[in-house]
């Protein structure tokens, strides 16, 4: 089976190689960061994975609040942890 | 068990002001809600403590209030969420440029610090205002917080001196010492505190006027705003006693979201969002503030101040020797709380007040009519 193409989004600062197709909040599962920070700073990340639960919000290409969960990467994007 | 020294009717942030200062004082305190503590007007406001200066009675009770605010400061339990934010008021043009310097006479002569700020302080202080603004007026003490909460803390002061919450019932009249409640049984006090503010249930002739206000909160977008920003056309458009208007009002909470600001509208009882009022305060709010059009805001809702016609609220006696008023603060109830409740404490224990309390007697209603003819 042929190898599925890859992508670099630079997570936290840190290029980091995913598959296409990955949607981002599964990049950001994978590179062991989480999405965001609560109030109390404790760290969440995806919960429910489609769109509800708002809890894999992360600041994607400068835009905070993305929920994750419902966008696929882009090579070239930035994703950091929302705090 | 059903005789009081005072009875509070209403629990929001006012009532419960006042059961904590009679409590502590060692009265016997009663508090009649029939509703959540606090989930009036008092959860439905900004929470800005703000010196004002419409008028001169006005700007003594801001003061005197916000002092005391500044003396329980640290005794606030954190959810009280008390933060030294400062206002700013922004002056768009030159013309509010004067308004700036003869507010910041004005505060100086009470003993209020502020600050003029030219055009590239204000910027510096608010990166995100619009370019070109003349300047404002810093005002360092005012100050921020959750109402709600803050009303809980009182509440709970006030319980722990022994005052009792009687939920579940309404007030529905009172005479020389009794309320009766709305299932028929009476309470007996001395003295009765009406603090139910907008419920005219007790006095319905009482002159008290509601001015519907939105409010817009964001996500959380910490550091983006680092004051509470005011207008000063703001109170040009406060002052309109007719029509609708808006004003660009907004607030820093400790969470990083942002509380957006605001309206007043007249005659409209319906607690539903306006569309329409709500989009013009939205726009003028990106107005003053471009890029608050790229955030996102995750709740709206309504609230009603209530307003007396000389826009000075009613602390004391009535004609019944028992009955006192706490109502018609306005905008002001959460900043003016303290003092109201310290008023009617000096009064019950025949102390001396530290401001004249004479410009908010509800004694003044009967000479209003008089003087409408």
């Amino acid at each position: 089976m042929a190898k599925p193409p890859t992508l670099i989004v630079h997570i936290n600062g840190r290029a980091t190689t995913v598959d296409a197709g990955s949607v981002v909040s599964a990049a950001i599962l994978a590179a062991g960061v989480p999405c965001r920070l609560s109030i109390s700073g404790a760290p969440r990340s995806a919960l429910c994975g489609m769109g509800i639960c708002f809890e894999c919000r992360a600041v994607v290409d400068g835009i905070p609040h993305c929920r994750t969960c419902q966008l696929v990467c882009r090579d070239g994007m930035t994703v950091g942890t929302q705090r | 068990m059903n005789s009081f020294d005072v009875l509070i009717l209403g629990a929001g942030i006012i009532g419960c002001a006042c059961a904590r200062e009679c409590a502590q004082a060692g009265l016997k305190v009663g508090i009649v809600e029939v509703n959540i503590p606090g989930g009036g007007a008092t959860a439905a406001g900004m929470g800005h403590l703000v010196v004002m200066d419409d008028s001169p009675a006005q700007l003594a009770l801001t003061r005197y209030s916000r002092s005391l605010w500044q003396e329980l400061m640290t005794q606030l339990p954190p959810t009280v969420e008390y933060e030294n934010r400062g206002t700013i008021w922004v002056a768009a043009d030159e013309e509010e440029m004067a308004e700036v310097h003869a507010k910041q006479n004005i505060y100086a002569s009470a003993g209020v610090d502020s600050i003029v700020l030219d055009s590239a302080a204000i910027a510096s202080e608010e990166p995100e205002l619009r370019a070109g603004l003349a300047g404002g007026l810093l005002v360092p003490d005012d100050a921020v917080i959750y109402p709600p909460t803050a009303a809980a803390y009182f509440l709970a002061e006030a319980m722990q001196h022994g005052a009792l919450l009687l939920r579940g019932h309404a007030a529905v009249k009172t005479g020389t010492g009794v309320v009766t409640l709305d299932d028929g049984s009476t309470l007996t006090s001395g003295r009765i505190i009406l603090a139910t503010g907008a419920d005219k249930t007790i006095l319905p002739w009482l002159p008290l006027q509601k001015r519907k206000g939105h409010l817009a909160i964001t996500d959380r977008y910490p550091n983006f705003l680092r004051h509470q920003l005011v207008e000063l056309g703001y109170l040009k458009s406060a002052h309109k006693i007719t029509e609708d208007s808006v004003a660009f009002n907004i607030q820093p909470r400790t969470t990083g979201q942002l509380l957006i600001g605001s309206s007043r509208q007249y005659g409209n009882e319906y607690a539903a969002a306006d569309n329409a009022i709500l989009r013009e305060m939205l726009n003028r709010a990106c107005n003053y503030m471009p890029a608050l059009a790229h955030l996102s805001a995750i709740r709206v809702w309504t609230g009603f101040r209530v307003a007396t016609p000389d826009k000075l609220p009613y602390i004391g006696p009535t004609e019944d020797p028992t009955l006192f008023l706490a109502m018609g603060f306005e905008g002001l109830g959460i900043t003016n709380a303290p003092g109201a409740a310290r008023l009617l404490a000096d009064e019950f224990l025949n102390r001396q007040s530290e401001i004249d309390p004479t410009p908010y007697l509800p004694s003044r209603v009967a000479r209003m009519e008089v003087a409408h003819g």
